[in-house]
């Protein structure tokens, strides 16, 4: 299945984008393939330099992190001397970036999976039964999705230490499937709502109950819509830095966004920047990876994201 | 594969499957209602409604969040905020990014996204150009980054001494720029941060339009062509009123980013800048709540933000409206 998606979007990639060089223009048309030609070369200096742009500093980024504070501190173009790791070592173990980025997978992968649970179970229903309310909690969903989360953060606060979660690691992980939810049903809406109706009556007629029919006929039947819902809430809560400042304070709690932050607020004093250099390798690179392994099927989920 | 069962049909509305609940209320019936549908929303009126909602009547008192005092004091809180000139700093910075960020975001994005789609040739078919994978792929980085580690790499970059780019504008001899404070001035702080931001998002929206224009059949760039329009010609009258609801998308996240920009602003000047002059209003209302312990001052700017962002969403559905979009309703 993937496989096959996969294969399809590189054969429409190659109709589109790389095709054989055009053969020579026909006579008629020379002054055209010369302007041709220029808006080709302009479009490509253009979009080479904002590949430059983006790239240059990951780059950089990437080769400060070998370098000691004094060989940061005597050029910013430098070679370092010796290409070791110790300031990746010194960065994961006692500035504390290992522990804050098991937290991170902790907090993220289970809020992930329960949203994600959570909310197609929430979309299901909302999108084919009918009932008293339907609408408006549709709408109070989509309210929740436009409402600024500083709005919330002061009383969210409270209700956190209402509960006595507040601090912990489980408080951050139901904020985290709360806020994202709005987001996740609203998008898993129409993609339940599309799907065929005989199947799910068929389903009904072999005896199925609502349980099994959603588990083993809805839900796989939308599974490219809950992919792409979750690369955007994975990268969405990834990239979570409010949330965990207010409520998550407890330094061995932290999640890496927040850890990052305190690390470089500290750097400023300690100026072992060749750390915190590496620090941002480590939280970039994870990600990154997974990106340029998927990033077929990620860009797919953007155009999805776009059509709603 | 992926995309074709994924856009939904306009008018789903009439065939709603309807459910008649005719069949008896088993416990398969009852459990899946608890689980399915009254589980998710109890915590998500617990966690997000009943926050929201306390958070409007918190702006209309007096609390302090430490005591269980709490005397309602109507709109007080407002004036105070329309007295307070460091918050009107940060909401006229928030407005500044506001009318900024999109724009230059949505244009640089669109110019970019139209040369990897049709930059190409231009005989035969319309055609992208050779090799715009890898300007895709490249582009797109920034977005898999943490925002808050966006903003400690350009701090490093803006770094006056050690940073990668006053090393290059003193290495090509505008030693003018020897050790200059980007984010330490009044006059750069702002426009710097702003690019970081935009940095952070171009690629993104890029990637978007690169697919909206892809679902563009091919036969109406032919089309225009053979009319003798020309590239900039087609890119404004052709694709652009065809992507609109996605370019309207867009200016709405973009929209609601930069009326927060709390992250960026965080990492690239934690105080708020010279002068206040990247200060916005999170950072003032995350002081006032939690540093000076005015919760009630702090909600109601809090509703300041919300109502800034529902105004800006009401300004861009309007505009893209009164310049001919579909009228809102017929998508949802």
């Amino acid at each position: 299945m993937t496989a096959s998606a996969s294969t399809d979007s590189d054969t429409s990639q190659h109709a589109v984008t790389s095709d054989p060089p055009p053969s020579p223009p026909p006579p008629g048309q020379k002054r055209g393939g010369a302007g041709d030609r220029a808006v080709t070369s302009v479009s490509h200096v253009v979009l080479g330099l904002w590949a430059l742009l983006v790239i240059i500093p990951l780059l950089w980024t990437l080769l400060s992190s070998f370098k000691t504070s004094s060989e940061i501190f005597s050029s910013p173009f430098s070679l370092p001397a010796t290409w070791s790791f110790d300031n990746y070592v010194s960065a994961w173990t006692s500035e504390g970036i290992g522990r804050y980025f098991l937290n991170t997978v902790v907090v993220v992968g289970t809020a992930l999976v329960l949203v994600m649970l959570l909310g197609s179970m929430c979309a299901y229903v909302l999108a084919r039964f009918s009932f008293p309310g339907n609408r408006l909690i549709y709408y109070l969903m989509l309210v929740g999705l436009t409402f600024p989360i500083f709005l919330a953060i002061v009383p969210l606060f409270f209700v956190l230490k209402g509960f006595g979660i507040l601090n912990t690691l489980p408080g951050l992980i139901i904020t985290y499937v709360a806020f994202a939810l709005p987001f996740t049903v609203f998008f898993l809406y129409p993609f339940f709502r599309v799907l065929p109706q005989d199947v799910a009556e068929a389903a009904e007629i072999d005896g199925a109950g609502e349980w099994r029919k959603f588990f083993q006929v809805m839900l796989p039947m939308a599974k490219p819509g809950i992919a792409s819902v979750a690369i955007f809430n994975f990268l969405g809560l990834w990239n979570q830095f409010l949330l965990p400042v207010a409520l998550n304070t407890n330094r061995d709690n932290y999640v890496l966004s927040q850890g990052m932050a305190a690390f470089a607020s500290r750097a400023g004093y300690n100026t072992d920047y060749g750390r915190l250099f590496a620090a941002v390798v480590i939280t970039i690179v994870p990600v990154l990876i997974v990106y340029v392994i998927f990033q077929r099927q990620l860009q797919g989920s953007v155009s999805q994201g776009a059509s709603k | 594969m992926i995309e074709a069962p994924l856009v939904p049909p306009a008018d789903t509305e009439k065939s709603l499957p309807r459910k008649k609940s005719r069949r008896p209320w088993t416990f398969d019936r009852i459990s899946f209602v608890l689980v399915f549908l009254v589980l998710p929303l109890a915590i998500f009126s617990v966690f997000v409604v009943w926050p929201f909602v306390q958070a409007f009547w918190y702006s209309l008192t007096d609390w302090s969040g430490f005591t269980p005092d709490m005397n309602f004091i109507g709109l007080e809180n407002y004036q105070k905020l329309l007295q307070d000139d460091i918050f009107m700093t940060a909401l006229r910075n928030n407005v500044i990014l506001a009318i900024v960020v999109p724009f230059v975001t949505v244009v640089l994005a669109f110019a970019l996204a139209t040369m990897i789609t049709v930059g190409g040739s231009t005989y035969g078919a319309t055609r992208g150009l050779k090799g715009s994978s890898f300007y895709r792929v490249i582009s797109f980085f920034p977005y898999t980054i943490p925002a808050i580690v966006i903003g400690l790499i350009w701090l490093q970059m803006f770094d006056p001494s050690n940073g990668l780019l006053n090393g290059i504008l003193t290495g090509i001899g505008l030693d003018g720029f020897d050790s200059y404070p980007w984010l330490g001035d009044a006059r750069t702080a702002m426009p710097a941060s702003i690019f970081v931001i935009i940095w952070g998002f171009v690629g993104f929206y890029m990637v978007l339009f690169v697919a909206a224009i892809k679902s563009v059949p091919g036969e109406l760039y032919d089309a225009a062509r053979i009319d003798g329009a020309g590239r900039f010609r087609t890119a404004f009258s052709v694709t652009l009123p065809l992507i609109r609801d996605n370019v309207q998308t867009a200016y709405i996240y973009l929209g609601i980013l930069a009326l927060d920009a709390f992250v960026y602003m965080v990492a690239l000047n934690p105080g708020g800048g010279p002068e206040n002059s990247t200060l916005v209003m999170p950072q003032r209302l995350l002081v006032t709540a939690f540093e000076k312990g005015q919760f009630g001052l702090a909600s109601a700017m809090g509703v300041v933000m919300a109502v800034a962002t529902m105004a800006f969403a009401a300004i861009v559905f309007t505009v893209n409206r009164l310049v001919g979009g579909r009228p809102e309703g017929v998508r949802r």
